[in-house]
């Protein structure tokens, strides 16, 4: 990173020059099924950003909702009602509002959790790789042990914990400890992935002449981690993340379904699904398959991307 | 052999030993367990004889001790939720999902090698492309979706199968089958098929890959032009050889069906131990969360352990070096 003689706009336009003509914007362009879940992600993020605006009702305000507009069907059935695109719940809500809402949580629990595991796991990949010693087998063999059972059942378990601890309290019930509570139970699930990776490249990094040289001259080691090491592990760590995005959503989802995630007041795509189950059995499945197709759709989305970057980001395969 | 056979055991011994401690860790500090015991007119001195009497006022490291112990005897202490010794329910609870395991690993085995095979000796028949397409969108498909799906199919449209519950059981000792009857068998298909799905897609994917490798080989060749039949070429030579990786997987994946039979059992109320273990963390029920993850924990290290010594008794290159990092569920 040297300052160049261009300008502060001049450098951001070179960059974005370079960004549209690399090669990874090249095998973007060539790959139309990856054009398509690139756009139907941020169809997501723009719906979930702007729910407040684009849903045309407000489903969790009382007071906007009726019982006479309870359970219509979606729109294109008899008996369906074009102002309800997609039919309403038992309570007379919206469900395409709920959904857009639903995704906004399930984004923010997704994107706060990755962002939690990857602070964590690539920090303590950074620093077992360079310093070694028992501190680096202490983390390594606790990734061990947590990577001998399946993520899912870690954030029950951290989840089940972090409830029992606050049992007793009232804020159990509110949604924006039980949000706090699924990031951090989801993102400690992960983070093993993210330190093994990132050690390894740090162990790869460690050996090289540049690093050395930083050395020789005295930079401090977390400069020399953070400026240097980290730059050169980023590559495994983005690819993971989109990978995990996926994952975590559908971990959010699943926590939510089996009733120990978000309550039912500021329902996720999981609670939805889990609330509108009931009604599938009285012949009322858009309640439920609609969220369920949501999820479904964000998920494959995400998976598909992550599933590109990782060609696209692999040299063996250019 | 005989040093990395050691080493695995030691490590697992470890591994478990981590785990207790967590689980006694939770069992111990999460919320009071005298609170959870006593009612709230108890007094003070009620409350330090209990203390007293469950030992909870000797050295942590006695303490600990005693806990292995007793979980060594599968004892896990009194259910807050239920009133009953959690070693009870466990036991009551666990044929339903042993069975149920068992059932979705025979399936996602047999059809995901049935179709690994076919899509391997067939790369281009619009089949073959149709199951693959398919299995794409299942590997997307979170299991509670799949689940509700299913349900929505075969018990709500078409009335088929139940959707719920295990129909009749039989009791044999202590063990409640429903395996035996009719309705059990109608019962377990939907559970059965919506755990299995996702593992079959695994091995699906695994099996016909290695059959693309395997069947460019030379002594695949060499078979074929000794005039060997197809079938002894296709499912003596290349199939069998293909089996090595695929008994890894299958065996890591069988602790996989016992974790996700969590979100099973709960989609099709199925009355195993992971709905137990929901409704423990849903009641902040301390004791079976503690005694489930210790059970867990057993179950995947033993899986591990085998799936590794089978391993190195299959493949003759580890028994030299066997320096390889833990298997991983």
């Amino acid at each position: 990173m040297t300052a160049g003689p261009l300008s502060g706009s001049g450098r951001l336009m070179g960059a974005l020059y370079r960004g549209a003509d690399s090669d990874l914007a090249y095998s973007f362009r060539r790959n139309p099924v990856v054009v398509t879940a690139a756009i139907v992600t941020l169809l997501y993020f723009f719906g979930a950003a702007f729910a407040d605006w684009i849903a045309p009702h407000t489903p969790f305000d009382p007071s906007t909702l009726s019982l006479g507009d309870a359970e219509k069907p979606p729109a294109w059935i008899e008996g369906g009602d074009w102002s309800y695109l997609l039919g309403t719940d038992n309570q007379g809500r919206d469900i395409f509002s709920t959904i857009l809402y639903g995704s906004r949580l399930s984004l923010i629990v997704g994107f706060s959790a990755v962002i939690f595991s990857v602070v964590l796991g690539v920090g303590l990949g950074v620093t077992s790789g360079y310093f070694g010693g028992w501190y680096e087998s202490i983390v390594m063999r606790a990734a061990d042990v947590q990577l001998t059972l399946p993520s899912i059942l870690v954030a029950l378990m951290v989840d089940g914990v972090a409830r029992a601890i606050f049992a007793g309290t009232d804020i159990k019930t509110d949604a924006t400890f039980a949000i706090y509570v699924l990031i951090f139970a989801i993102g400690i699930s992960a983070w093993p992935q993210y330190a093994r990776v990132v050690r390894s490249a740090t162990l790869v990094e460690k050996s090289k002449d540049y690093v050395a040289a930083a050395r020789v001259i005295g930079i401090p080691s977390w400069r020399i981690m953070l400026r240097h090491v980290l730059p050169n592990t980023m590559g495994p760590v983005l690819v993971i993340g989109t990978i995990d995005l996926a994952l975590a959503i559908i971990t959010e989802a699943t926590l939510s379904f089996l009733g120990v995630g978000i309550p039912p007041t500021q329902p996720s795509l999981g609670t939805l699904i889990r609330v509108g189950q009931e009604f599938l059995f009285s012949g009322q499945w858009w309640i439920t398959l609609f969220p369920a197709l949501a999820l479904v759709l964000l998920v494959l989305a995400v998976n598909l991307l992550g599933d590109w970057l990782r060609d696209a980001l692999n040299p063996k395969l250019r | 052999m005989f040093s990395y056979l050691v080493n695995r055991v030691i490590q697992s011994i470890g591994v478990l030993l981590v785990v207790a401690l967590l689980s006694f860790v939770i069992f111990n500090y999460v919320g009071d367990p005298i609170n959870n015991m006593v009612g709230q007119e108890a007094t003070l001195e009620d409350r330090e004889e209990l203390r007293e009497r469950l030992g909870l006022n000797d050295s942590v490291i006695v303490q600990f001790l005693r806990f292995v112990g007793n979980a060594a005897e599968g004892e896990f202490g009194i259910s807050y939720q239920f009133q009953r010794k959690v070693s009870d329910l466990i036991l009551e609870r666990m044929p339903a999902t042993l069975e149920l395991v068992f059932v979705s690993a025979i399936f996602a085995l047999a059809a995901g090698i049935g179709l690994g095979v076919y899509t391997g000796l067939r790369r281009d028949s619009w089949l073959s492309r149709f199951v693959l397409t398919t299995s794409l969108i299942g590997v997307s498909l979170p299991t509670f979706v799949i689940g509700i799906l299913l349900i929505y199919i075969f018990s709500v449209t078409l009335e088929w199968l139940p959707s719920f519950g295990r129909g009749d059981t039989v009791r044999l000792g202590s063990w409640d089958s429903g395996l035996l009857t009719g309705s059990g068998w109608l019962a377990i298909i939907l559970p059965a098929i919506t755990l299995g799905l996702f593992q079959l897609t695994i091995i699906l994917r695994l099996v016909r890959a290695e059959m693309l490798e395997v069947l460019r080989t030379d002594y695949i060749k060499f078979a074929r032009a000794r005039g060997l039949s197809r079938r002894a070429v296709n499912f003596g030579h290349a199939l069998k050889n293909t089996m090595v990786p695929v008994i890894t997987i299958a065996g890591l994946q069988i602790g996989t069906l016992i974790a996700f039979s969590i979100i099973t059992e709960t989609v099709f109320q199925w009355p195993g131990m992971g709905l137990l273990f929901i409704q423990g963390v849903e009641f902040a029920d301390v004791p079976i969360m503690g005694a489930y993850l210790l059970l867990a924990a057993i179950a995947f290290v033993a899986i591990n352990l085998i799936v590794d010594l089978l391993y190195a008794a299959v493949d003759p290159r580890l028994r030299v070096s066997a320096q390889r990092g833990t298997g991983t569920a």
